[in-house]
Parts: structure tokens; sequence; C-alpha cells
């Protein structure tokens, strides 16, 4: 199974990509460690994480072909 | 006729409900991209009393997006335009103009007393404060901000329905670490983007006085104009975010949210040698004291412009993004700051703090500034 990913604002920009797939991982923790290892640029960033449309918070076991977002916070105005 | 006929009977809304708007006061912290569309429709149906937060002055760049402005405004300050320009067109509201910034300080007062905010900011440091003096006197506030062509908005510190309240710290518990997120003045953005979720944003403290439809509350919608796409979340309450909000007013007063001053035309000596070194092009230091004045000043790329002279004179100085001026005490300067205003509209102007008889003046600091 894969999990599809969104990525919004400057975390798409920096993933060069709006929408990918990858491997399904056991947990959102392992998920953030396999992008920061493909997009070491997204360490350094802040993202809420929300699956299947629900921000989570902390480390929260994935289903398999659940949904993810990846969130950062928008400051312009 | 009533100019709120067509909203009056609409399902839901009716005479309560648009007594329900003329009896409301709407807090709307930022008159720019956001803020300009929201203003409008605020007042355009008839909310009661809006106050209107900024201490920022109107400039040419702004234009794009900030539609209450037009050409004759700039250098203006933007929270008098804009109630000038509303109290025109709708006289049956209340104006509130507020031309300052807001503050840990001056927070708790003013939102205090309306009963809705709406964050138009373009800041990390103002949406934290806005959030936490929301959540410690209970007001709901309403969230609209932007990165390129993404918008995101969202109403937090209203519990509806089964959804608890939910505060900003919810989703993005502190503040994101240095200049990491660009703003709009950096990556660009199209008017019409602020101009949809600055509508959104009006459209949510609409929903919210009027008790009518399904608030954004607890909820986050992201917009993406460029695609077209939309996105909404739900957001619940985070365990352990309500303790990095201050436990009281008197704590929300003394924190240091890392608000810069805008409105800060005075700058230090030390600043001043920082800028000028970081990016020589574009700062230039004027000095306004009359020819021959002592203590003479030897640094190289400083210009003398007396200010007898600089009404006449300060098109010269229109090439520099930010220019710094000075004097022997620091009063001159001060009043060339605000003769230069209108005649250089896009630039940056500051009065260095004390002038050259400051003990980090170049005259007296000399080694100091020898060394470079």
């Amino acid at each position: 199974m894969s999990i599809k990913i969104k990525a919004f604002g400057l975390i798409a920009e920096k993933m060069d990509a709006r929408e990918i797939r990858v491997d399904q991982t056991k947990t959102t923790a392992e998920l953030k460690a396999l992008l920061h290892e493909r997009y070491p640029a997204l360490e350094k960033l802040d993202f809420a994480i929300a699956v299947d449309r629900r921000i989570v918070n902390d480390n929260t076991p994935l289903e398999p072909g659940a949904e993810v977002a990846l969130l950062p916070p928008f400051s312009g105005g | 006729m009533d100019r709120f006929v067509r909203q009056i009977n609409l399902r839901e809304m009716g005479v309560e409900g648009q007594d329900r708007l003329s009896n409301a006061s709407v807090l709307v912290v930022g008159a720019g991209g956001l803020g300009c569309p929201a203003l409008l429709f605020l007042a355009a149906a008839g909310v009661g009393k809006i106050c209107i937060l900024d201490g920022d002055r109107v400039s040419v760049s702004n234009l794009n997006r900030q539609v209450l402005y037009g050409r004759k405004d700039v250098g203006k300050l933007k929270s008098e335009v804009a109630a000038q320009q509303l109290s025109e067109k709708y006289g049956d509201s209340d104006y509130h103009c507020l031309p300052f910034f807001l503050t840990p300080e001056n927070a708790a007062e003013i939102i205090e007393d309306c009963d809705l905010v709406l964050d138009c900011t373009d800041n990390f440091p103002t949406r934290y404060l806005i959030n936490d003096a929301c959540v410690l006197l209970g007001k709901p506030f309403v969230q609209g901000a932007i990165f390129e062509d993404e918008g995101q908005i969202g109403v937090f510190n209203l519990p509806h329905n089964d959804r608890p309240a939910c505060t900003y710290r919810d989703l993005y518990p502190e503040p994101p670490a240095g200049n990491l997120i660009p703003d709009c003045n950096e990556t660009g953005v199209l008017g019409v983007l602020p101009g949809v979720i600055g509508t959104l944003q009006a459209s949510e403290a609409i929903k919210i006085i009027c008790k009518r439809g399904e608030p954004l509350a607890g909820k986050i919608f992201f917009l993406n104009l460029y695609t077209n796409e939309s996105y909404t979340l739900e957001v619940s309450p985070r365990p352990g975010s309500s303790s990095t909000i201050p436990s009281d007013i008197d704590e929300l007063r003394s924190r240091d949210y890392g608000i810069a001053c805008r409105t800060e035309v005075e700058v230090s000596w030390l600043t001043a040698k920082k800028w000028l070194e970081s990016d020589n092009s574009h700062s230039v230091l004027v000095d306004v004291r009359n020819p021959g004045e002592r203590p003479l000043m030897n640094l190289p790329d400083t210009l003398s412009l007396p200010l007898i002279d600089i009404e006449k004179q300060g098109g010269r100085l229109e090439k520099y993004d930010r220019i710094l001026f000075f004097c022997k005490i620091g009063q001159r300067s001060l009043t060339a700051v605000e003769k230069m205003r209108d005649l250089l509209p896009d630039s940056e102007l500051y009065s260095v703090e004390g002038g050259v008889l400051h003990p980090d003046s170049p005259v007296k600091a000399t080694d100091q500034w020898a060394r470079n």
C-alpha cells in the first residue's frame, strides 16, 4: 500500500510537488523521518500534519491508504 | 428603502440578524491586503462599530491589493484613510481609527472592547499575540493568512455545536523560528488572493455575529487560487497547548512577542552602522545640519543636505531605499523624516537617535567606526 501526501505552501515548494505517493509507513513519525531523508529542507520548517483531514498531534498510526497533508503556517496578509 | 433590504430578506437572517450586525463591534487588526476587503464587506453589511487598527502608511507597492487606497493616499496612515473612505460610503456605522500597531501592552484594552477580532496581520508575532489575548479575554477571532497563491482561514476560540473551541496554538504551538517563512513583500502576491481570503474572513465574521450557517470553528480552510483546489481540515485541542498561553493579562503584557516596531522612526547609531555596512548601495546617511556645523563628520558616503534645503533638494534621495537622517542631537533629523514622508513615500525614513552628540556616534566613537 502507499500513502498519498498533499503538500501546501512552502512545503510544496521545497518538495517541488503538491502531491506525492510514498510507501506505507506505520506512523506519522516514521513518515516524517522518511520525508526528512528525502527532502532535507523540510527539517528546518514547521508544519502541521493532518491524517484524513484531521490535524494530528504527535505520533499517530497510519491506516493503509491514508491521506496525509503537510500544512505550514502562512504569515502574509 | 432600507439599504440592508436584500440581506434582511435572506433566510435565517431577517431583522433579527441585521440588529445583531448593527449592535456588533468588530476589531480588524491590519488594514492591508486582507483588511481592506474585510473592512469593505463588514461596513457594507452594517456592522455597527468597526475598529481599524494599523500603524502603517500607504505605499505605492500596496496598491495592487489594498483596495481601499489609491495613488493620492500614498504616505498617509492606512487606518485614517480606511476610516474616511468607509464613512463616506456607509455613514451609518461607527469607525474607530487606531493608527498604531498591536502590542502586548495595548492588546488587552483594545480587544476587550469588541465582540470579535479579525486577524488580518502580516506577521507571526502579532498572530500569536492576538491568539493569546483573545483566549484570555474570551473573544472569538477569524484568522486569514496568505502565501504566494495560497490562503488559509480559520475561526478560533469559538465552540460550535459539539466541537470545542480551538486556538491557533492547537494548530501551530509555537511561532516558527526566525524568518524561515517569507512574507508577500518577498515572494510576491496578486491582489485577488488577499481579496478572496479577506472577503471570506468578513463572511465568517457575519456568520458568527448573526449565528447563521456553519462557521469555520475548529476547522481550517486552505484555498489555492492557482489550482482552484480547496482543502478543509478539522482541528482539535492539543494536549498541553494552553500551557504556552500566558496565564493572565499581566503575563501577556510582559511577554516579549518579538513584534518589530515599524512606526518607530528613531534608530540607534549601532543599528544605522549595521544597515550601512550590510547594504551600502540602498541605505544612505544624510547630515541635515547646516554647512560647516561642528563637529565635522568625515565619514565616506555621507550626504549633506541641510534641513532648510531639504524640501527643494530632497528628490536627490529618491534612489535610496532606506534613508537615515542625523543632526546634532536628533531633533532636526526627526523633522526631516516628517518633511520627507510625502516626498519619498517608497523609502524607509529614519532619524538617528541622539545625533552626533550621542556617545555611539561616529564622531564620539571614532575608534569603532574607523575600524571599518
